[in-house]
């Protein structure tokens, strides 16, 4: 199965996923690319309803297909198009190739299941090993997880567990088989704010011990900050901004991703101070705006932005820099002060 | 001032105590008299009786309340008490010390219609073929609750697994399994039964079988509402995300999650269907005479019978009565402790 090749664990090719509703065509994930090396971490942040789930599901290929959904593009995991699998086949890779953590503990356990049953039904399935054999590693994967006396855990059930103990159970089922790539979306959100760090901890630290893949997905960039190699900024189902986190985080070119940085909380800010926050909402998705989607909300915004979408290209900003935007902020720009452009893109 | 107080609420408690057991006592006093006596007329005697009783259930709670200090539902608990009873009974019936309950032969060198009297050896009287009625009330029992319990049986795994797959799969299954309920809903269930019955034999087996198909549309209805609300929970995506195929979902995510609304649905479905075997055998076309259920011993208080031998249909009536009520309460309490509304789990 692990056959090794040159060429990186996952590539997304120019992926849609449509869904046919009553009131209209969601073009939820509407063109996006990407592609991620074994090892390697990529953040994909955006406000909530940006989509990032839907293209989190629709990599692994957990989205039905049919006549209300449609998904074209291409999803290649280590050269294989996920999505050309047959079902039986494509389940195969759940588990022991591509893990999923899902955003709420709460939900993403079954509230009749043990702990330990959560974790050795999968081992015995995929790895046919046997019940003694699972409980052992069941319990070492509850260890690896920071889970104190991970054998009196096995016989409890996910209501008896707090909520950041039971991510630490979600992510262990997740590792459970080893997967080269593990989709965590929105690991954290559920969570109190001192429990959200040590998971986000936890999960890089798992992630660089197994030379795993892993994809971030969550709408904090702070989350994302220190803990990914490259960042994806998604807006209405596309991308907006791409490139490696720390200088998308320095310096951003795009005017949605300088809004949201501007509106993460800073520890430097003095007590009460007013959070800045994007003006108005995302678009509806069902009758997205003409020209650049962020166009209604965006302070740069000109006639051009209302005529023609944006192209994702390379910028001359950094190296692997991309944005989508037809007057991004670049550094020579940023660097003005007080750039009255700059001061719209932030937002008031 | 504080100080005195758990004393006081002491003393009011054995006065409670007491005053319930005096009251008890009154009302299975009044209960007894009415049972037993000829000085008033029937009707009388049944609004006494009835009077007793209640009185009785008062003093019991008041009791139980003065002794252990909070409120007890005596009421279900009496009734838990009446269905051990019965089931207890019904079960061991061959091994009871029971009269003769269907041998209309042997029943000729017995006394007909003989009067209830507790010390005798036909504690509830014997019928028309002398036919001890407490026997055939027990027999009754295990016919009656065999035939509900069987056809809920068939019932609750038919339609709870129809339902699941209708609702987990959805798509053209599920409105195929929509049309097909809701059509057999739209027959009203006493035109069914008599079209069924003059079809079937009268056996047991064809009975339960003919009842369940008024369990089945309401099982499908509410194990598929249940799946649809389960399937869309996150943790079945993630199972999914796991690698378990359609079966396993259903079997180990699914199931475990529906089967406790459904096990309640089947208690209160008990009691529907104690109710319909009884109308059907006293119709005359469910289990025929001489084996009893209550539903055709009640039918034997026809043509002037019950007048002058009320027993004959008081007994098998209060049976079916009571056991009916009893179900309901259960199902009652399984159905507010385990309904996915209120389940908080
Ligand atoms: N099954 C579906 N049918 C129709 N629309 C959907 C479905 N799933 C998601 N959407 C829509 O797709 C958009 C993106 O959703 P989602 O990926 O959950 O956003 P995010 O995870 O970024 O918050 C939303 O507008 C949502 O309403
Ligand atoms: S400047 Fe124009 S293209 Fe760039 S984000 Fe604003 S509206 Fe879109
Ligand atoms: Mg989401």
């Amino acid at each position: 199965m692990m056959t090794p090749s040159d060429g990186p664990l996952l590539v997304v090719d120019d992926l849609h996923t449509v869904f046919h509703t009553p009131r209209g065509e969601v073009r939820a994930v509407d063109g996006v690319s990407f592609q991620v090396a074994a090892g390697e971490t990529l953040g994909l942040v955006g406000e909530s309803g940006s989509g990032k789930s839907v293209l989190g599901r629709t990599v692994m290929g957990l989205i039905a297909t049919g006549p209300a959904t449609t998904v074209s593009g291409q999803v290649l995991l280590d050269g294989r198009d996920v999505h050309a699998l047959k079902p039986g086949q494509r389940r195969q890779l759940w588990g022991p190739e591509i893990g999923m953590v899902f955003q709420d503990p709460m939900t993403s356990l079954n509230p009749v299941k043990r702990v330990g049953t959560h974790l050795t039904e999968t081992l015995r399935r995929h790895l046919h090993c046997s019940r003694k054999e699972a409980t052992e590693r069941a319990v070492d994967l509850l260890n690896q997880v920071g889970i104190p006396e991970p054998v009196r855990r096995l016989t409890q059930y996910p209501h008896e567990l707090s909520g950041g103990m039971r991510q630490r159970v979600v992510i262990a089922t997740a590792l459970a088989c080893d997967p080269r790539l593990l989709i965590a979306d929105e690991p954290t959100t559920a969570l109190d704010v001192t429990v959200q760090k040590q998971i986000l901890d936890l999960l890089a630290s798992l992630v660089s011990e197994r030379t795993m893949a892993m994809i971030l997905i969550s709408h904090d960039l702070g989350a994302v900050a220190g803990r990914t190699d490259r960042v994806q900024v998604m807006y209405a189902g596309r991308t907006v901004e791409a490139g490696p986190t720390r200088t998308v985080f320095d310096s951003p070119d795009h005017p949605y991703t300088d809004a949201l940085l501007a509106s993460i909380p800073q520890l430097s800010d003095q007590p009460h101070t007013v959070l800045r926050t994007i003006e108005g909402n995302p678009p509806d998705m069902t009758r997205p705006p003409r020209g650049c989607r962020f166009g209604p909300r965006c302070g740069r915004a000109d006639d051009t932005c209302t005529d023609l979408m944006p192209a994702l290209v390379a910028v001359p900003d950094g190296p692997a820099r991309q944005v989508a935007c037809h007057h991004p902020l670049l550094s020579i720009e940023s660097l003005e002060p007080n750039a009255p452009l700059t001061e719209a893109g932030h937002g008031r | 001032m504080l100080a005195p107080e758990p004393v006081r609420r002491r003393d009011g408690r054995t006065s409670l105590a007491l005053a319930g057991a005096a009251i008890l006592v009154a009302g299975l006093g009044l209960a007894g008299w009415a049972f037993t006596t000829d000085v008033v007329v029937t009707f009388v005697r049944m609004v006494l009786l009835a009077a007793g009783i209640l009185l009785a259930i008062t003093g019991l709670g008041r009791l139980f309340r003065g002794l252990l200090g909070r409120k007890v539902d005596v009421v279900f608990w009496l009734g838990m008490a009446w269905l051990v009873l019965v089931l207890g009974a019904a079960l061991c019936a061959p091994l009871l010390p029971l009269g003769n309950h269907d041998d209309s032969v042997a029943g000729l060198t017995e006394p007909i219609f003989a009067r209830p009297d507790l010390g005798s050896s036909h504690p509830f009287g014997t019928n028309n073929y002398g036919l001890d009625v407490l026997s055939r009330a027990v027999y009754g029992a295990r016919t009656s609750i065999l035939v509900a319990l069987l056809a809920v049986l068939i019932g609750t795994v038919v339609g709870g697994l129809v339902g699941m797959v209708s609702g987990f799969v959805r798509g053209t299954t599920d409105r195929v399994v929509g049309i097909l309920s809701n059509a057999l809903l739209a027959v009203p269930p006493l035109i069914l039964l008599i079209a069924l019955g003059s079809v079937l034999e009268p056996s047991v087996r064809s009975i339960a079988f003919a009842l369940s198909l008024l369990t089945i549309p309401s099982m499908v209805r509410l194990a598929r509402a249940n799946t649809i609300t389960v399937a869309e929970r996150e943790f079945v995506l993630a199972a999914r995300a796991l690698g378990a195929g359609r079966v396993r979902l259903l079997r180990r995510e699914v199931l475990p999650n529906v089967v406790l609304p459904v096990l309640s649905l089947a208690v209160v479905m008990i009691s529907v269907l104690v109710v319909a075997e009884a109308s059907l055998s006293f119709l005359g076309i469910g289990i025929e005479q001489p084996e009893p259920t209550w539903g055709n011993m009640i039918a034997e208080g026809q043509s002037g019978v019950m007048e002058k031998h009320p027993f004959i249909v008081v007994v098998p009536g209060v049976c079916l009565f009571l056991t009916v009520f009893s179900f309901n309460l259960l199902g009652e309490k399984a159905q507010k402790r385990w309904d996915p509304r209120s389940a908080k789990l």
